[in-house]
């Protein structure tokens, strides 16, 4: 018996928690430099707010409707995500973290009523965060996603709980059910499975799974079996290891001076260091990569990368921003306006099989942890920003547009939740 | 040009410290005073109702929100959406929010007001330094 857990209109629930009066109000949060919106309450649903919307288009209507809007706060997100999954995990002897506001947790072999079971993981995981989730139970994963999403529009008898099993008639539900809203259907399997007859889910449960396997592959033979109840696809205990690691940004106004991408290219860089030292890895090879706009037709457009590679693997960020300094300096053209760059590390290792070379000291490398674990420990403590190297900050032009974030109330002593009666 | 190193590691000398036998993990003190990581918050106060309590402007408080809340407790409580740090009081007469000094109001929470508890107050920290 599978379980998944998903918690309701994730980012807004968290603006929320520190911000109780937005309960019941409508609220919105935006992307990457406040590009579109990315998550809505229901309130802002019910006012007809779609997903994907450009801000500066729902910008004056949001305004008129008191529409709260943010900035994507994912300091925030990923904390609260962190405790949510760290409370649900308390409750099954095995889960899988699916994505930052979803969890299956696997329940076989429990002996409870679920239904009510799940009831008390909500009301626990709303008490200890703050954060309202839905609980789909199903003998499959599939299925259990689907239970989760009708429990979520209102379809259980037990509120933010459903039991797949408890249903009167899954016939009638599927029926109803759009492929669509199947969990890996995409759109273009939806279209392909329409022209030869299948309209809904209950079509799909009933098709020959071996001729689906011809048409479509594994996949989608996995997905008939998982209708009909019998489980295929397992729990993913372990994510699998990263393979690389891409830290990328579009800017909130395009750039063209060489200093303001070098600044920008060394955040990333840096950025990059530190998400391989908390993993333990080490990478052989950089990539900096630049890009002008490819929807701005009337400018003329250019995109470049290079890529250098370690002699010996290297977590060390002075190492790293160095190559990438090294690497735009190789691509970039004067005259053009910039919107995107990145640093991606393709090829990752555990750092502890790095092994020093003939003529690199052990002593050169020993050197580099300890400064990288001084600057790693002062930046944790003191935030993200306290050390930095200078060639980070020598222009800003490349921040993004964050007009609305909220504080970073759990990550940054600077930013608490401040009481003021 | 490379610098080559005579020696790559450091050879250790000396005897070994009587103490090393005897060594203890250091104090920790999230063990002793964040007992529920993912539900603890930590808030910042600024106002001088709670007073008498130990809780003065300006200082920390360690919600544990895991915690039930019960008459007597500190809470942070939400009434009517906004934020406000009182000792909770439950018996026949009603609920109510309790400053801790004289001269703030008593709060009777009253069929129309929305109350909730945010989180139970576990821990104060009052900073003796500017």
């Amino acid at each position: 018996m599978f379980a998944i857990a998903d918690c309701n209109n994730f980012y807004a629930s968290c603006e929320r928690v520190f911000q109780p009066h937005l309960n019941g109000k409508p609220v919105v949060v935006l992307s990457n430099n406040d590009g579109c919106v990315i998550a809505r309450s229901n309130e802002a649903k019910t006012l007809g707010i779609k997903m994907g919307a450009p801000y500066f288009k729902i910008e004056k209507y949001a305004k008129q409707e008191g529409v709260a809007v943010f900035s994507s706060n994912y300091a925030l997100y990923g904390d609260m995500s962190q405790r949510v999954m760290h409370v649900l995990s308390r409750y099954a002897p095995n889960v899988e973290v699916y994505s930052i506001d979803e969890c299956f947790l696997d329940f076989s072999g429990m002996p409870y009523n679920l239904t009510d079971y799940c009831l008390d993981i909500c009301t626990i995981v709303k008490q200890c965060t703050g954060i309202p989730i839905s609980i789909g139970i199903a003998p499959t994963k599939t299925l259990a996603k689907l239970a989760n999403r009708l429990a979520k529009k209102g379809c259980s008898p037990s509120g933010p709980v459903l039991d797949w099993r408890t249903l009167p008639s899954a016939e009638t539900v599927l029926e109803s059910v759009p492929l669509d809203d199947l969990w890996g259907i995409s759109r273009r399997w939806s279209e392909k499975l329409n022209t030869i007859g299948i309209h809904n889910a209950l079509a799909l449960r009933d098709s020959n799974p071996k001729e689906m396997r011809q048409h479509f592959g594994v996949v989608m033979e996995r997905i008939v079996m998982e209708l009909r109840g019998i489980s295929c696809i397992p729990l993913e205990e372990m994510p699998p290891a990263k393979k690389q690691i891409l830290t990328s940004r579009s800017f909130g106004e395009k750039l063209t001076v060489f200093d303001d991408l070098r600044s920008a290219v060394t955040h990333f860089a840096a950025r990059a260091a530190e998400k391989l030292r908390r993993q333990n890895l080490a990478t052989q090879a950089l990539t900096v990569f630049i890009q002008t706009s490819p929807f701005d037709s009337s400018r003329p457009q250019y995109s470049n990368s290079a890529t250098t590679e370690f002699d010996i693997p290297t977590n060390d960020s002075a190492q790293l921003i160095n190559s990438a300094h090294h690497g735009l300096q190789r691509i970039f053209r004067k005259g053009f306006s910039y919107q995107r760059a990145g640093v991606l590390l393709p090829d990752l290792l555990p750092a502890s099989v790095v092994q020093a070379t003939l003529f690199d000291s052990a002593n050169n490398l020993d050197r580099s942890e300890q400064l990288m674990a001084a600057l790693d420990t002062i930046n944790r403590r003191h935030g993200k920003k306290s050390i930095r190297y200078a060639s980070e900050i020598i222009s800003n032009k490349w921040h993004m547009r964050q007009q609305f974030k909220s504080p970073s109330y759990t990550t940054n002593w600077r930013e608490l939740l401040t009481i003021q009666i | 040009m490379l610098d080559l190193p005579l020696f790559g590691s450091k050879i250790p000398a000396g005897f070994p410290s009587p103490a090393d036998d005897h060594l203890e993990a250091t104090i920790d003190l999230n063990q002793q005073y964040v007992r529920h990581p993912a539900a603890t918050f930590f808030v910042r106060v600024q106002c001088h109702s709670m007073i008498n309590a130990g809780i003065h402007n300006g200082d920390m408080l360690v919600v544990d929100r895991s915690l039930e809340a019960k008459s007597g407790s500190i809470v942070i409580a939400v009434v009517n959406g906004e934020l406000t740090v009182k000792r909770l009081i439950k018996n026949l007469e009603g609920v109510w929010l309790m400053p801790e000094n004289p001269d703030f109001q008593p709060l009777q929470i009253r069929d129309s007001m929305e109350l909730h508890v945010w989180g139970v107050i576990a821990h104060v920290i009052h900073s003796l330094q500017p």
